[in-house]
């Protein structure tokens, strides 16, 4: 008896917990719900990302909000887990009655809160890099992503490597979602380019030495290295290599975006070439490129608020948050029209200019990236 | 089942009836869903770690091997969803087997390092071999499952299938552990030598309750896949096999309820944190979620501190104050061999 007055007792805290006020909000509000990864081995990309959503809704509820509705953010934190993301994703939809979602981060986490998008009819814009997440289009009803494609990051990679003559290469890539896309697309798209991969290696997130892998892409007469991840383990490889006296050129993935990854590096960062958006070298734009008034604002924005410098992370965030706002301009926060509407957006964002369509839930090609290069610790446009 | 038990047993049945009717909010009983997996596992675990007194750290492999096989056969090979779970049950009977023979005849804390050392070769075959696991891109499709033709779509549904597996592992382990082969298991905790004298076969008994433990882990990790439609290596690092150690720590190392309560609290906790981070910014005070790390580890320390035996055998004693009513509601502990 006893311990069946202590079990419901337990039972009854519990439930106390759970009933904890709601948040009222006016009905009229519309309400969007984040995902990022804020904590964890990516909050590079999630803190980033939070930031400039908390900054475009303040900046907006301050201008009198979306005709007349405040906006309200739900910022869910998934510290790039994958049964947080789902959780967090639930609870945005049944319990925030969330319109739309931006985030997760990740490709891992994007693709794991799949099911859930797909069975309540809620759009999604991930701000994730792997193109599986949009692909099938047919099966991704509604699901948009805003990051460039990684299949076009690997082919700006060879361009540059076909320019150069180089034939010969290692891939090296992270055990992430973002990483195994990665390894896929370089290994699909080297015939195309006619490419050589002499050596295929991999290393875990939380890896912190990659010497017996470079060894190895040493050994195997590899005349370049691709460098693809998106965590901050990224930033060994160079290190290690020039330990090693490796001299060959080194390329990264778009996931180098955000310029914590080059200090990391150091040093040994330096001629480091990547694909990036053009949100990195603001200042190497011209004048006459269609996108340089948002970079140029946007940038400006994010460092006089949050004072360091921006990265391409925040600037996923910057471009789904205005998308779906721009959206909810439109059609109001019915989630069905919200979707159709966010299908026919064209949109000049930080990554690039987007055009989604029924038949492409990415809306960029591979004009979005620029040819980028580490410089004393700074991304400068790569001079042919 | 003994008289208090049973009774909790009772209130258990009733808690997982009424909680749906309680809390209509889809995305809590979610909640409660994933905190049915830890429990199921843990239940396995406490009767290893609590009643054998063996401990290993690669639960979390066997959560894996469950959830992998099941995966793998209904979304590349569509088998059934049952079926592939029986799969998963029979490959983690084997594994179990040949990891426990070696590892349960040696003293000390051996069974410990081959089991932590077990989950760190599950989790690199789960992200290395791309071709059968999918490696970090994980497995997608995966069905959900059924109940005499009958697809479990809603949580609420799922809620009630998981929390009734959750009860019969309850109703399992108790039967075990007051069965000969139970006051065996004790007996080895106790003292091995001693336990041997009295003619019990000490690396028989230990093999079984340690495939009984992975069993439990597995069908945990089978729903987790059902559950969730997608599975990726993410979930089973080592680190989740220390969690659910954890939890079982947390909860009481010698009482089924106790690895039920810690197993649940555990669960529940990162979902209470969440709630105070909102009601601290309604009253003004930003609190950031780098603040989780700091209160987490807060409340393992106090009870580690405070209530070394855990919660539930804490809680007992702090509830009576007083060490003769202790020993009648901890129940069983008054039983075991010492």
């Amino acid at each position: 008896m006893k311990k069946r007055i202590l079990i419901l007792s337990m039972a009854i805290t519990i439930l106390l917990a759970f009933s904890t006020p709601y948040v009222f909000a006016e009905p009229a509000d519309y309400h969007v719900g984040c995902v990022f990864a804020v904590t964890g081995s990516a909050s590079w990309l999630g803190e980033p990302e939070r930031n400039t959503a908390e900054m475009i809704a303040k900046e907006i509820n301050a201008a009198g909000g979306i005709n007349g509705h405040k906006l309200v953010l739900h910022i869910e934190d998934t510290q790039g887990d994958n049964t947080r993301a789902v959780n967090a994703v639930k609870k945005l939809i049944k319990k925030d009655n969330v319109c739309a979602i931006i985030g997760p981060s990740r490709s891992g986490t994007s693709m794991a809160v799949l099911p859930v998008i797909a069975e309540s009819h809620i759009p999604l814009i991930s701000c994730a890099g792997a193109e599986v997440i949009v692909t099938p289009v047919e099966e991704r009803k509604w699901v948009f992503k805003v990051p460039q494609k990684d299949s076009d990051a690997v082919k700006r990679i060879y361009d540059d490597m076909a320019a150069k003559g180089i034939k010969d290469i290692a891939i090296i890539t992270g055990t992430t979602g973002f990483g195994a896309a990665g390894r896929d697309q370089l290994k699909e798209i080297a015939a195309e380019y006619k490419i050589n991969i002499v050596a295929d290696e991999t290393y875990g997130p939380a890896d912190t030495d990659m010497t017996a892998q470079l060894l190895k892409i040493k050994n195997a007469g590899a005349k370049a290295l691709v460098n693809w991840s998106i965590v901050p383990a990224q930033s060994i490889v160079p290190q290690n290599m020039q330990q090693l006296k490796m001299t060959i050129p080194l390329y990264q993935s778009h996931g180098f975006g955000n310029i914590k990854y080059a200090e990391a590096a150091g040093e040994a960062g330096n001629g480091i070439i990547f694909p990036g958006g053009r949100l990195l070298a603001v200042d190497t734009v011209p004048e006459d490129n269609p996108q340089k008034k948002v970079l140029v604002s946007y940038k400006e924005d994010y460092e006089k608020n949050f004072h360091e410098p921006v990265s391409t992370f925040g600037g996923h965030a910057y471009d789904s948050l205005w998308i779906l706002v721009n959206a909810l301009k439109k059609v109001g926060d019915d989630p069905a029209k919200l979707r159709d509407e966010i299908e026919n957006t064209h949109f000049v964002g930080t990554a690039g200019v987007f055009n989604f369509s029924p038949t492409d839930h990415c809306g960029l090609n591979k004009d979005a990236f620029e040819m980028l290069m580490v410089k004393d610790g700074k991304f400068v446009v790569l001079k042919d | 089942m003994k008289g208090k038990n049973s009774a909790g047993f009772f209130a258990l049945v009733i808690s997982i009836i009424a909680i749906p009717f309680i809390i209509t909010n889809d995305y809590y009983i979610g909640v409660l869903v994933f905190a049915a997996f830890n429990c199921l596992a843990c239940i396995g675990l406490c009767l290893l770690m609590g009643y054998a007194g063996q401990i290993s750290i690669g639960h979390g492999a066997f959560v894996a091997i469950g959830a992998y096989t099941s995966g793998i056969l209904t979304s590349k090979l569509a088998w059934s969803p049952w079926l592939a779970m029986l799969c998963g049950v029979l490959i983690v009977i084997v594994v179990a087997f040949s990891l426990g023979i070696p590892a349960l005849r040696l003293k000390g804390h051996y069974l410990a390092m081959a089991t932590l050392g077990f989950a760190s070769i599950v989790h690199i075959v789960a992200v290395a071999a791309v071709d059968l696991t999918g490696g970090p891109s994980g497995i997608v499709n995966i069905p959900r499952l059924d109940l005499f033709g009958y697809v479990l779509n809603s949580d609420t549904q799922y809620y009630y299938f998981s929390w009734s597996v959750v009860a019969l592992a309850v109703f399992i382990a108790f039967n075990l552990v007051n069965s000969r082969v139970g006051r065996g298991l004790q007996a080895i905790h106790g003292s091995e030598d001693a336990a041997s004298s009295l003619g019990i076969n000490i690396t028989s008994y230990k093999v079984q309750i340690f495939i009984l433990s992975a069993v439990f882990s597995s069908i945990s990790g089978s729903l987790y896949a059902y559950y969730m439609n997608y599975i990726d290596p993410g979930p089973f690092g080592v680190m989740h096999s220390v969690l659910l150690v954890t939890m079982v720590a947390v909860g009481g190392l010698h009482n089924i309820w106790g690895a039920l309560i810690g197993a649940i609290a555990l669960s529940l906790l990162p979902e209470f944190l969440s709630f105070l981070s909102d009601y601290l910014q309604v009253l003004g005070i930003h609190y950031q979620p780098d603040y989780d790390t700091l209160v987490y580890g807060s409340i393992l320390l106090i009870i580690m501190l405070f209530l070394p035996e855990g919660i539930f055998d804490g809680l007992a004693s702090t509830l009576r104050g007083s060490k003769s009513f202790y020993g009648k509601l901890a129940g069983r502990r008054t039983g075991r061999v010492q």
